[in-house]
């Protein structure tokens, strides 16, 4: 939607390895992405795909035993060689992020509204009645009941869908140019999670930010994103335009994925799922990860990794037989 | 102890409606309560009660699958459990068969429990992590006198039966995924020959690649081994994939059951249409032009539920009537009931009607 303007944030071939005992384990491998100002990218995938640990890296937020390679360009800095002050002064204000489990993302020991009102006066020059004014209007903005008198409860006092409401004020405190969102609606129930998307997607209006959203749904990905990026095994398998990813899907590894979900509107005809496991990340197959599951590998697949090739433009597929598989068949129909 | 599938000699309650199948049904379950004490101070004494079920009436058929649906704290875990007497219920009562399950001796309990099993949500919880799982599997065959020989015999074949290898039984549960773990559970359910599967969650803890080769697995066996389920899950989708026929919960009872279809294509109760339109479709332009109920608040708690219809505070079409006087589930069409004061008509739009008041 906004491709022609300059990227928010320009990730090229981050890499991020854990060492340990029993080997190098690769969680990410040459992420390469691109979020323009107000829009969406969902990132999905399976667990163990990589998902959450990309978020984490371009905070600089995983731990110690990490290493990273790659840049991650933001507003001229390259975020992964940025000094710790610097990155301070990033996360939550220029940077903010929402967790899956808003239970033990907050203090427990300190009330919600301070809890806000210490990120308000960590990036700004406002003094607590101002800090703590700001942070009843985020609550109530987020749809908090009665804002005031709830400011003052603790997080043990808020309800799931109540705490993930705070949790996204306290991201959206200082107004962020990029939201993280880790699974946000994972925790919630059904109903809740409804409300929770919407008030994601009115904030994100209201302050014209742009948003990662991290899911294994694609549903939620359905109703919320503008560009999606799929992940399998470490490796972006696809990456395109919502539309592109559910309609022109160009990888065996999303359209296997979609195959397997049953549809709330659809039919009882048996679910094609994918055969076997997801690989062991410290001992991956050699050539294309996928291969060992997918219905179309050859030979050829076992040989090397795919690289990521355009099907459109700012479309991008991961398959050694794309072009037979998908191009040709655009063509040919 | 009496085959299964005889007439019922006495029946607490007569039959629901007349228009329900010809068969009796397996599973029988009426105004079932589960109340759990809430316990304050030095003595632990009871300062009030969660009321998890508060009078449920349900039944399952031969041969069917009952999805179960609703959020956290609706009681449906708590249903499953109740059924099974693992939880003791306070109240009520459940037919297996012609037998009542709330009666049942610690000893007919044992035999009833090999003929209606349980599937756990948590594959990594459900498994004794120091038992190889051939053991696992032949254990409740060998505690219902099977011979040590033929139990591990039909423990690898069982194994085979679900997607594992027999040789597999030598090996402990962390050794496999959760996938396959999950595999190894329905095995163990499988292993006495049950009429009845209780399915708690069975597939939200796997990924979804895996969820669909678990759910086909499911479908398989039933057919096989002419099985009956109930399914309980808050994955609607996967509901709406797995079932015959549907209840949805909330706060503690059914607010309304039906035939799938039914249900999913023309709900009556305002919560079940709220619950549907919450759920996202995994298809973009759907979702665009989707009209959304957005329900206000979250689900009450149980421990201090609302009075009258316990939906009413969340409800779009509370009236008067719904804050005093609490609905009963009642038939409105063959095989469809609702618990409702004002339940929508057949192809009815919850958003016309709201539109209308």
């Amino acid at each position: 939607m906004t491709n022609n303007s300059e990227p928010l944030i320009s990730v090229k071939d981050l890499s991020v390895a854990f060492r340990t005992p029993d080997g190098l384990v690769r969680a990410v491998i040459d992420a390469t992405f691109d979020i323009h100002p107000g829009e969406v990218l969902a990132v999905v995938g399976e667990s163990g795909s990589g998902k959450s640990v990309t978020a984490l890296a371009l905070m600089r937020l995983h731990p110690k035993n990490a290493e990273i390679t790659g840049s991650v360009m933001f507003n001229g800095h390259d975020l992964l060689t940025a000094s710790e002050d610097e990155m301070r002064a990033i996360r939550g204000r220029d940077i903010a992020m929402i967790f899956q489990d808003p239970m033990t993302a907050m203090n427990p020991v300190f009330s919600v509204g301070s809890q806000i009102v210490e990120v308000i006066r960590l990036h700004r020059n406002v003094n607590k009645k101002q800090a703590w004014e700001r942070a009843v209007d985020l609550l109530q903005m987020v749809g908090v009941p009665d804002p005031k008198a709830r400011a003052s409860q603790y997080p043990h006092e808020y309800s799931g869908g109540m705490r993930q409401r705070a949790m996204i004020a306290m991201a959206i405190a200082n107004d962020p140019r990029l939201l993280i969102a880790d699974e946000p609606t994972t925790a919630l129930d059904v109903t809740v999670q409804a409300q929770v998307m919407e008030v994601l997607h009115d904030v994100q209006q209201a302050t014209g930010s742009a948003m990662m959203l991290i899911t294994h749904d694609l549903g939620v990905v359905a109703g919320s994103a503008d560009r999606v990026q799929v992940m399998y095994a470490s490796r972006v398998m696809e990456s395109g335009s919502v539309d592109e990813i559910f309609y022109e899907t160009s990888n065996p590894y999303t359209s296997a994925l979609l195959d397997s979900i049953p549809d709330i509107e659809g039919s009882r005809e048996l679910l094609q799922p994918i055969p076997g496991n997801p690989p062991s990340l410290l001992n991956p197959p050699s050539g294309c990860a996928f291969r060992p599951r997918c219905a179309h590998a050859t030979q050829e697949c076992g040989d090397s990794v795919p690289q990521m090739v355009d099907v459109s433009p700012a479309h991008m597929s991961r398959c050694h037989r794309v072009d037979e598989l998908y191009r040709l068949a655009e063509v040919s129909s | 102890m009496t085959e299964i599938g005889v007439e019922p000699s006495l029946s607490p309650l007569p039959p629901l409606s007349p228009s329900e199948m010809g068969t009796p049904p397996v599973l029988s379950v009426r105004d079932l309560v589960k109340e759990f004490p809430i316990r304050a101070g030095v003595f632990r004494r009871q300062v009030g009660s969660v009321k998890a079920l508060s009078g449920v009436t349900l039944d399952v058929f031969e041969n069917e699958t009952l999805g179960v649906v609703g959020e956290s704290g609706c009681g449906k875990s708590t249903l499953g459990r109740s059924i099974l007497r693992l939880v003791e219920p306070t109240a009520g009562t459940v037919m297996f068969g012609d037998q009542d399950v709330t009666l049942a001796s610690r000893r007919e309990l044992r035999h009833l429990r090999g003929k209606m099993q349980m599937v756990f949500q948590d594959p990594y919880a459900s498994l004794n992590p120091r038992l190889p799982v051939g053991d696992t599997v032949s254990e409740p065959m060998r505690i219902h006198g099977v011979g040590k020989k033929e139990a591990a015999e039909r423990s690898g074949d069982l194994l085979e039966r679900v997607g594992l290898l027999a040789e597999h039984g030598n090996r402990y549960p962390h050794e496999f995924s959760g996938g396959q773990r999950q595999r190894i559970g329905i095995a163990r359910a499988l292993s006495l020959r049950p009429k009845l599967i209780i399915l708690d969650e069975p597939v939200s803890a796997l990924d979804v690649s895996i969820q669909a080769q678990v759910l086909n697995l499911l479908q398989e066996l039933q057919q096989e081994f002419d099985l009956s389920y109930m399914f309980i899950a808050h994955d609607l989708s996967v509901v709406r994939y797995t079932s015959d026929r549907v209840a949805v919960m909330y706060l503690g009872s059914v607010a309304e059951i039906a035939d799938s279809d039914v249900l999913y294509e023309s709900p009556a109760h305002p919560y079940t249409h709220s619950l549907l339109s919450a759920v996202p479709i995994a298809d973009p332009r759907r979702e665009r032009t989707r009209e959304r109920i957005l329900l206000q608040g979250d689900v009450p708690s149980p421990a201090n539920p609302p009075s009258g219809c316990t939906f009413h505070p969340r409800c779009p079409l509370a009236a008067d009537r719904c804050r005093t006087e609490t609905p009963q589930l009642v038939e409105i069409a063959p095989r469809h009931q609702v618990a409702c004061h004002f339940p929508l008509g057949p192809g009815e739009s919850l958003m016309e009607r709201v539109a209308g008041l």
